[in-house]
């Protein structure tokens, strides 16, 4: 909730500041413009915004993760570390009501750690020394070091001078001391607002991370061998896909026979996520390389036979007319006119599939399989290595997007007249 | 005997509600060789089909169409087509818009250079022959629909409203090329048109079509298509004998949208 409103007045505070500084130097057309509300085009992305957006992920991300990228005073308040202290009031049968001090010495957990050594102090209750990691909790048996434990009816009433009983709990500078249903103390240092790394790694572990799986690999292959067997395995089954797809797809928008006897398969299986195919597929074909690529197969080849349908139904019979016209054969308006004609839209199909496949070829992954980007995060969330899944999220995203980028350049290249005419 | 001639041409559309529609009824038409044909009529009268059976698009219910002597049955080189917009090839640059015909019969650039280019200069393309055609206005692309019809030697040349889709200046320009063209190569021409100045305009002769079912109103034999060789057209506007006929058409063909008006109207 902290995060969000951050986030929120991050987002509002930027757009007066980048306003304010940036509306004077402006001079573009849009400018002159005393109407943008409601003007499509007036409405193009703000760079400065897009770069203000990732900044403040990276910001949030490292201050609530304590970074070492971000200056220490943005950090969010950390956990509490170092050594805490509370003192208890114990009784016990026919006693005084004594007092002890309890030293904690809270520690990051993976790192060495000693038991504070304190003076046993006065009185028949001693003072005590334990440890605790950061973000954990911990029992503190208080009465094991005094003269009259529990067998002589030792009961904590108070700690830090606030009366205690079993179920209650008492907040300290350090943390939260509880006291479970039996009586035993527990100590539970103050987190702070910042994410335990297992939930949420800063920044540069992950980064770090990266560097490690790059040059070392991960589960027996290396990071380049996981991302590389599943593009290939999308581009495998896309391939595959198009060159079944798009023969069909023509075939459907020239003959009525054809039309009529794939119209019903295509228009059913268009639908179905290629996600529920998974598990029929690891059923027929296992789940190694075959399956994968027959799945995506699948992804890819409705798509692309309804786009190749698309382009060769949407020619303008004009276009078809002039070619006879012009004295062109049937295998001439095939080649000259119907399929640079569907090209367009087989770009925007290829586009899609692309998509589908590469979110298919991780889903699938992530069900089964021994190597891959899926595979990766897979194996490192049973692991809890949230560091790599973080990682490998990042990563798919990366090459999902270039992937697109890609596809629009091709586009631009090979189909330069689309949405032109 | 040479020339086009449309023979007691009749179309009926039998429509999927069991009513028909005759799109057509005993049309004849006789074009000689380097005849300018503007046919004119209110929506709904047939032209576009007599143009479409003419390109061998449709076949007619009865009737024939010869041309030089022979009968036409579907498209074919010899009877070039000119559409009012989107048949030109998006993929394709200017110039090979243009060769398309010649490159389709197999000839090489050896064969048709020259003439495409001779053509694309005439249109006044010579500086966008490289270009995209959606890089062109709509005037270009019309001039490059011309120069692609011409560069395939049709004997018969049919125009579906080639200008409609212009604004009016670029319409000017256009018709003076369209004249130009028509004398300079001596092709025989029907010219479908919606613009009752434009078929005084351009055709020699001039037929009024009228609807349901669509059939040959008024024949008129023209002078200002002669008249507009070489001058400019608005000269040619200016002609009393001009202005009578204009009257006169457009009266003709706003009895004719009266009536339907009515007819349907009756039969609500």
């Amino acid at each position: 909730m902290i995060v969000f409103l951050l986030y929120a007045a991050i987002f509002v505070a930027s757009f007066y500041i980048v306003k304010l500084v940036v509306q004077k130097t402006t001079t573009d057309y849009t400018s002159l413009k005393t109407v943008t509300f409601g003007d499509e085009s007036a409405v193009r992305p703000n760079r400065i915004a897009s770069f203000v957006s990732i900044g403040t992920i990276f910001l949030l991300w490292g201050a609530f993760t304590g970074s070492s990228w971000i200056p220490g005073f943005l950090h969010a308040p950390g956990p509490f570390m170092g050594d805490a202290t509370f003192t208890y009031t114990a009784t016990a049968n026919g006693q005084q009501p004594d007092d002890a001090e309890v030293t904690i010495r809270v520690f990051e957990v993976g790192t060495d750690v000693e038991v504070p050594i304190v003076d046993l102090g006065e009185g028949w209750a001693k003072n005590d020394a334990d440890t605790v990691g950061a973000w954990r909790s911990g029992l503190v048996r208080v009465d094991k070091n005094d003269e009259y434990g529990r067998d002589d009816g030792h009961t904590i009433t108070a700690v830090n001078g606030n009366p205690i009983k079993p179920g209650d709990s008492v907040e300290t500078d350090y943390g939260r001391v509880g006291m479970s249903a039996k009586g035993t103390l527990n100590f539970e240092p103050s987190k702070g607002w910042q994410m335990e790394p297992i939930w949420l790694p800063s920044p540069e572990a992950v980064v770090a991370r990266f560097g490690d799986i790059a040059a070392n690999g991960y589960r027996g292959s290396s990071l380049w061998a996981h991302l590389g067997i599943s593009l290939q395995r999308v581009i495998l089954g896309f391939v595959f896909g198009a060159l079944v797809g798009i023969p069909l797809g023509y075939a459907m928008g020239l003959s009525d026979w054809f039309r009529g006897w794939f119209d019903p398969i295509v228009e059913f299986m268009r639908p179905v996520p290629p996600l529920a195919l998974i598990p029929l597929v690891i059923i027929w074909a296992g789940i190694g390389e075959t399956g994968k690529v027959i799945l995506l197969f699948l992804a890819a080849l409705w798509i692309m036979a309804i786009a190749a349908r698309a382009g060769v139904s949407g020619v303008a019979i004009s276009k078809v007319h002039a070619a006879y016209s012009l004295g062109a054969s049937k295998a001439q308006i095939m080649r000259h006119v119907i399929v640079p004609n569907s090209l367009p839209e087989i770009f925007t199909g290829a586009r899609v599939a692309m998509g589908v496949c590469w979110g298919t070829v991780v889903a699938a992954e992530l069900v089964a399989a021994e190597q891959g980007a899926g595979m990766m995060i897979m194996v490192a969330s049973k692991f809890q290595l949230t560091d790599i899944v973080l990682m490998g999220i990042i990563l798919i995203g990366i090459i999902g997007f270039g992937i697109d980028i890609l596809m629009r350049f091709a586009e631009k290249a090979l189909v330069p007249w689309k949405g032109k005419i | 005997m040479s020339g086009l001639s449309i023979e007691n041409l009749s179309m009926r559309f039998d429509l999927p509600n069991g009513t028909s529609v005759q799109a057509l009824q005993d049309v004849s038409l006789q074009l000689a060789e380097g005849e300018l044909l503007s046919v004119l009529g209110p929506s709904g009268c047939g032209k576009t089909t007599l143009l479409n059976i003419a390109a061998g698009f449709l076949a007619p219910t009865s009737g024939v169409i010869r041309l030089n002597g022979h009968e036409v049955h579907g498209p074919d080189a010899e009877r070039g087509m000119v559409f009012q917009k989107g048949a030109l090839f998006e993929w394709m640059s200017v110039r090979e818009n243009v060769s398309f015909g010649p490159r389709m019969a197999g000839q090489r650039e050896a064969q048709y250079g020259a003439e495409v280019d001779h053509l694309l200069e005439v249109v006044g393309l010579r500086d966008f022959k490289e270009k995209a055609i959606y890089e062109l206005s709509g005037g270009m692309q019309q001039r490059v629909a011309l120069a692609r019809c011409l560069a395939n030697h049709p004997d018969v040349i049919l125009m579906d409203e080639p200008l409609g889709a212009l604004d009016a200046l670029t319409r000017e320009k256009m018709q003076s090329l369209v004249l130009k063209l028509w004398k300079e190569t001596g092709k025989t021409i029907i010219l479908i048109t919606h613009s009752v100045e434009e078929a005084l305009l351009l055709g020699e002769r001039l037929v009024v079509m009228a609807p349901r079912p669509g059939r040959i109103h008024r024949e008129y034999r023209l002078p200002f298509a002669d008249l507009g060789v070489g001058q400019d057209l608005r000269d040619v506007k200016k002609h009393p004998e001009f202005a009578e006929k204009r009257e006169e058409i457009l009266g003709m063909i706003w009895d004719m949208e009266e009536e339907i008006m009515g007819r349907s109207e009756d039969s609500e």
